[in-house]
């Protein structure tokens, strides 16, 4: 039989994904262009007896979703811009007290209100750096209507599985362009459901990372007793500054998602016509289906170009990144901001080989004209 | 005999950080009373909090507990109880807290009428961080911000989570701590969202500053200020002049509760397909 198949829209194809993977709970506030997500969750989180609630405000939306979470469900909330600077502190609180949740960011131009309706990829730094402290940080950035699907799902994972906030990033483009999905048969993809701990009530401790770096999290009411609090706390939970304490749970904090196992496991990329590649074309989002049409129109010119598309921006491809450099005499960052991600790829290729950007944020997408032109210029 | 607290509060978490004379360990007393009055299964009880003196409370008590970020708490404590309604979920925090960076989740979760029971420590004042003047602090007294007297005006927050749509909203004050105990029982029972304001004192923060002599002198103004809101019904305005109202202000049983609502929407949904 032929698998399901639908002409959808790239937020709605994200809410579908959030329940195929489980997720019992969506607590947002509206905004575009992300809202499309919000309005799918609250038709179909009831057919499946999940929760949805539209909360006063952003902050009220995380905080709901984290406290859903910590009852024991798989939840998510959806902003854009603005919302999205609203929820980092929150966002925090999700890294330190290691509570899995799904954050996605429809991402529109900035700051402040800037183009709510025009596309951006312009909070790609404040994903890893936006709330305050040392924390680590997972996102990813599909580029097309079946990938947002499948990332979600994948970030649902990745949250569970390594109990921490994970961030799906797309912009206006691709949330609102509609494309047709092949939906994945129940079963078909991998759906990760937390670690139960297996403490005994009374015993249990929710950051004893004794068994490994990720400590398995109880439900509230599932029978322990425990505390969470977004103070540096001791691994039973309670709040320390014993300073020996305070630094080794930071560091396990980052560790557990910057390990060479865990980048393993949670890094993913694609290439396309790198192997003889003098320049790559560093691309990640909707901005790499304009860099993927401009290698072919440079190959047909003679230009060996290729693309390296990270799906999983942070943590960081670190090692492929620097092996590029080694390879190709110039790397090229499109992006739809003024430059953000090109300090990454800089700092990790060190004066390897030349690194430029094309820079995009009047509201239109990158077209593969101006990627090519940038090529030929730097080569 | 003497009240058994102990085997309410977690093995080895005493003393606590508050100062002597503060309000908020009265209220934690008649909070685990009441828990206590209500037989709540503390592994099946969330207590929340948001930041500050009086939202550290819930650290010591063996339950569920969840001490979140400034002003939160309402927030998360929504997130808790609509995933899991048979949960008992009860938040506790500052004024600042809560009518403060916290005030819109406050109304919203009183606007909602969620099953949850609020107590909410109004000391006037920002204790935590030195004594900041806060929405409760009455006009004209002394904060480390207001050091010419406190231009604002105040909220009452029995009023604002009545307006809000509480369906259950009573206040009483640290110097009368049989009747804390029997407001938050009645709350606890109540289905629907209910607040329980308990005027308290900061003697570290508020009271050197606004010249009270000791915890006792802050004590007794709050006996001789309150009026029982059932003996108001016969005073005078002149004779209100100053006062506040205690024991129960409010309490309405026909608005329907959030979960029960949304649990119903899921069965109409579900039937219908
Ligand atoms: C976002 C944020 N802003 C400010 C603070 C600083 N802060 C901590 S506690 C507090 C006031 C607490 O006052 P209240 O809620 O009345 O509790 P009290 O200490 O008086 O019991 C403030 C302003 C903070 N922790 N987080
Ligand atoms: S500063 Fe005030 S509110 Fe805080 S513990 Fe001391 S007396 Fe209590
Ligand atoms: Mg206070």
């Amino acid at each position: 039989m032929a698998k399901k198949s639908a002409l959808v829209q790239g937020n709605q194809a994200c809410a579908q994904g959030a329940i195929y993977a489980g997720c019992k709970f969506f607590g947002g506030y509206p905004i575009t262009p992300s809202t499309e997500v919000a309005e799918e969750m609250s038709a179909m989180l009831p057919k499946v007896g999940g929760k949805f609630i539209q909360m006063e405000d952003e902050i009220g939306a995380i905080a709901s979703v984290i406290g859903a979470s910590l009852a024991g469900a798989k939840a998510l909330t959806a902003t854009s811009g603005p919302g999205f600077s609203l929820k980092q502190e929150l966002i925090g609180y999700a890294c330190i007290a290691e509570v899995p949740c799904v954050i996605i960011n429809v991402m529109r131009g900035g700051p402040s209100t800037g183009m709510p309706t025009g596309p951006g990829q312009s909070d790609v730094m404040q994903a890893r750096w936006g709330t305050h402290g040392d924390h680590a940080a997972i996102a990813l950035v599909p580029q097309s209507i079946q990938e947002i699907f499948t990332e979600t799902v994948r970030a649902f994972n990745l949250a569970e599985k390594y109990r921490m906030p994970v961030q799906v990033l797309f912009d206006e483009i691709v949330g609102h362009m509609r494309e047709r999905i092949e939906y994945p048969e129940p079963g078909e993809l991998e759906v990760i459901d937390r670690e139960a701990p297996t403490a005994a009530p009374g015993e249990y401790k929710p950051y004893d990372a004794s068994k490994g770096l990720v400590p398995p999290l109880a439900a509230f009411g599932a029978g322990h007793k425990f505390h969470v609090t977004g103070l540096n706390k001791a691994e039973d939970g309670f709040p320390t500054t014993k300073a020996e304490l305070v630094a080794a749970e930071e560091v396990r904090q980052i560790q557990k998602v910057e390990c060479e196992e865990a980048r393993a496991d949670i890094e993913s990329n694609e290439e396309y016509m790198l192997e003889d590649a003098d320049v790559v074309l560093w691309a990640y989002g909707s901005s790499a289906r304009s860099a993927r049409y401009a290698v072919n129109e440079l190959r047909k010119e003679g230009i060996k170009a290729g693309l390296f598309r990270p799906i999983t921006l942070w943590p960081f491809p670190v090692k492929r990144t620097a092996e590029l450099a080694e390879q190709a005499k110039a790397i090229i960052v499109p992006e739809m901001n003024l430059g953000q991600m090109i300090y990454e790829v800089e700092r990790v290729a060190q004066n390897k080989c030349i690194i430029d950007g094309v820079h995009r944020v009047d509201g239109d997408p990158l077209n593969p004209g101006q990627i090519m032109d940038k090529v030929k210029e730097v080569i | 005999m003497a009240y058994d607290y102990e085997k309410s509060i977690r093995p080895g978490k005493l003393p606590h950080i508050w100062c002597p004379g503060c309000g908020h360990g009265i209220v934690m007393k008649g909070l685990i009373r009441a828990m206590d009055a209500c037989e709540l299964d503390r592994e099946k009880t969330t207590i929340v909090s948001g930041i500050g003196c009086a939202s550290r409370l819930p650290g010591y008590l063996d339950a569920c507990t969840l001490h979140t970020a400034h002003g939160r708490a309402a927030a998360f404590a929504t997130g808790v109880k609509l995933t899991n309604p048979e949960m008992n979920v009860i938040c506790c925090g500052g004024d600042g807290d809560g009518t403060a960076i916290g005030g819109n989740h406050f109304i919203h979760a009183c606007r909602r009428n969620i099953n949850i029971t609020y107590v909410i420590m109004n000391n006037y004042i920002y204790g935590m961080t030195g004594g900041q003047f806060s929405p409760c602090t009455p006009t004209g007294m002394k904060a480390s911000t207001t050091p010419y007297g406190n231009p604002d005006p105040t909220f009452d927050i029995s009023k604002l989570a009545i307006g809000a749509g509480a369906t259950f909203v009573a206040r009483t004050t640290a110097a009368h701590p049989r009747e804390i105990d029997k407001l938050i029982t009645q709350g606890i029972k109540h289905k629907g969202m209910s607040v329980i304001e308990v005027l308290d004192d900061c003697p570290t923060s508020y009271g050197r500053r606004n010249k009270f002599r000791s915890v006792i002198d802050m004590m007794k103004r709050l006996k001789k200020d309150a009026v029982p809101a059932k003996a108001a019904a016969k005073m005078t305005p002149e004779q209100l002049e100053g006062k506040f109202l205690t024991g129960v202000l409010y309490h309405e049983t026909d608005k329907p509760e959030y979960t029960e609502q949304y649990d119903a929407l899921i069965k109409r949904v579900q039937e219908g397909a």
